[in-house]
This record gives structure tokens, sequence and C-alpha cells, in this order.
């Protein structure tokens, strides 16, 4: 029955089969599903791919077809790999923003405990030398937020 | 008269290596898996299609990145590189929250030094993070690594964002587009 077909075979002008491979990921109602992987791949290559992929893994292989497909044809130099190398790119600049801040938070956490460390001037002064020695041998962390 | 040697993907093909041969810059004859692999997830035909419709400038980049793909797709046949970019797009959510929740302690912090008398009652974010969120972090981690590509489609647009373990990661960090080869 020519209704029946699958996007697969509608695209390739052949019967779709009871036992197509195709037909259950790529149904007549979404052509371009199998367009772009046809256009990237090939459907001979989609085809033997999801033979090779177990029943229950064949759905999310084909999904994962779609998509790189897709980013192939709308990125043809990088696809997928430059979303991969602007991913990256995130990570590190989101890594190097939360050290920044951790650092900062650290350095208020210490100055608070310094300044509730000294409520008793007596404790003050006999500790004198010792707290010039804990506030000033790190200049550079006070420095850094300057 | 030449009689030099036919490119790798010429060889695998067995044909001559004509002059022109559009695989022959990229495919040389001393690294024949590299063409092995494009050819066995792409074919040889899309591959030479998709160098035809690129300048000769932007090719080399564009085998580079066939090869990274198609060697994620044999590492991973049922994800391929779209299992690398979830595993990644997860890592850059919980970035973002770990940078919102530090933002917002930083943002305490002052408020604290500014206004001292609130010292006693104040709760710093991380300290609620300990109490509440942690078990969201891990319930949103987990619900990710159920391979749901739902959140996946934002990527048309190539917009920054918010999974599953992937296996493609056997090497270090890829490339950068101005790295590639």
């Amino acid at each position: 029955m020519i209704s029946g077909r699958c996007a697969a075979c509608k695209n390739q002008r052949r019967k779709c089969p009871s036992d197509c491979i195709f037909s259950p990921y790529f149904p007549a109602n979404d052509p371009q599903k199998f367009a772009c992987v046809h256009k990237i791949y090939g459907g001979s290559n989609v085809g033997k791919m999801l033979q090779g992929i177990p029943t229950y893994l064949r759905e999310q292989t084909a999904n994962a077809l779609y998509l790189e497909a897709k980013w192939r044809i709308h990125d043809p130099v990088y696809g997928s790999v430059g979303i991969i190398s602007s991913l990256y790119e995130q990570i590190k600049n989101a890594e190097i923003e939360l050290a920044k801040i951790q650092t900062q938070i650290t350095f208020y956490k210490l100055q608070t405990q310094h300044v509730e460390a000294e409520p008793n001037s007596e404790v003050l002064q006999s500790q004198s030398s010792n707290m010039e020695q804990f506030e000033w041998d790190n200049p550079t962390i006070a420095s850094w937020f300057n | 008269m030449g009689g030099s040697s036919p490119c790798a993907s010429c060889k695998l093909l067995r044909r001559r290596c004509t002059k022109e041969c559009i695989f022959a810059p990229y495919f040389p004859s001393d690294d024949p898996r590299k063409f092995a692999i494009v050819h066995k997830v792409f074919g040889a035909s899309n591959v030479s299609k998709m160098l035809q419709e690129l300048p000769i400038d932007q090719r080399g980049d564009a085998v580079s990145s066939l090869v990274y793909e198609a060697t994620a797709r044999v590492r991973d046949p049922v994800y391929g590189c779209v299992g690398a970019i979830s595993y990644l797009q997860n890592q850059v959510t919980q970035l973002q929250m770990q940078l919102a929740v530090a933002q917002a302690e930083i943002l305490s912090i002052h408020q604290m030094q500014q206004d001292p008398s609130n010292n006693n009652t104040t709760l710093l974010p991380s300290q609620l993070l300990d109490q509440d969120y942690s078990e969201k972090f891990l319930l949103l981690s987990s619900a990710e690594n159920n391979n749901n590509y739902d959140f996946l489609p934002q990527y048309l647009s190539f917009a920054s964002s918010s999974s599953s373990s992937s296996n493609v990661f056997q090497d270090s960090e890829p490339l950068k587009r101005e790295s590639f080869c």
C-alpha cells in the first residue's frame, strides 16, 4: 500500500515493507527528519547503523543521528563539534568566574573571623604582633580585589 | 610519470588518485584510519559532496570535524557526539548553579558587612545549599542522566545554556576551532 510508506521509503520511492527498519523512527509525517540524515549519512549507512544497534536503542540512535545531521547542515564546517567547542569555552569561563568568587568569599570570611577574634582590647594588645603578621603577611590577597 | 602514491581514500576505494582528487590534501596515505572511519560513518560520496560545497580554505577544518564526529560515533554508536554534548551541557548547568549560589553569598556577605545586626539570623546561601539544595542538585543530575534530549533543541540557535555520561571523552579536550589538525 503506497499510503502506508514511512518517510524513508517515500524519499527513496520504494515500497515500505512491514519489517522496514526505518519506519518506526522516520514516520511519514516528518519527512525532514529522514531528509536530513539522508543528506549527511546516506540512507544505506543509516540502515546499517540501525541494524547494528539493539532494537530498544534504535529510537535514540535515530534521534541522535538526526540532531547531528541537523547541526552539520546548519554549520557545514564544524557541525556538532562547533557546539562541543563552545561548551568547553563556557565551562572554562564559568570555572574561572567561580574560582574568583570563591576566593573572594574565602577572603571575606577570613577577614570576618579575624575581626570577631578581637573583642577584648587586652587580648588585642597582647596579640598585636601576631595579628599584624596574620593580616599583613598576605597583602596580595587584598590587592586582588582592588 | 610522477609515481606519487595514491591518497588514503583512493587506496581504500581502489581507484586512481588524480591531481584533482578532492580527498588527497586531507587524507594522506600515511594515515589510512582517518579516511576509513569517515567513510564508515558518512560514506565517501557524502564526504566528497560536503567538501565540494565548501571553500577550499574551510575544507581542512571540515575534515577534522568529520573525523571527530565519526570517531565519536564509532565509540558510542547510539549517541555519538550528542552524548558528549549532553554531558557538557549538564556540566554547564551545574556550574551556573554553583555560580549563582556563590554570587548570592557574596551579596549576602556585603549586606552583612553593611548591616551587622543581621549577622546572627541570616544564613549564607552556601549554608542553605547544604540543607536543601544538595538534594535538589542530585535529583537534577539523576534526571538528566536518563539521556533525555528534550533540552537539546535549544542548541539549534547555539545559545548559551543548561545527562548522560558519555564514553566519547577518551581524549582530553578535543579541539578548538582554530586548532584543527
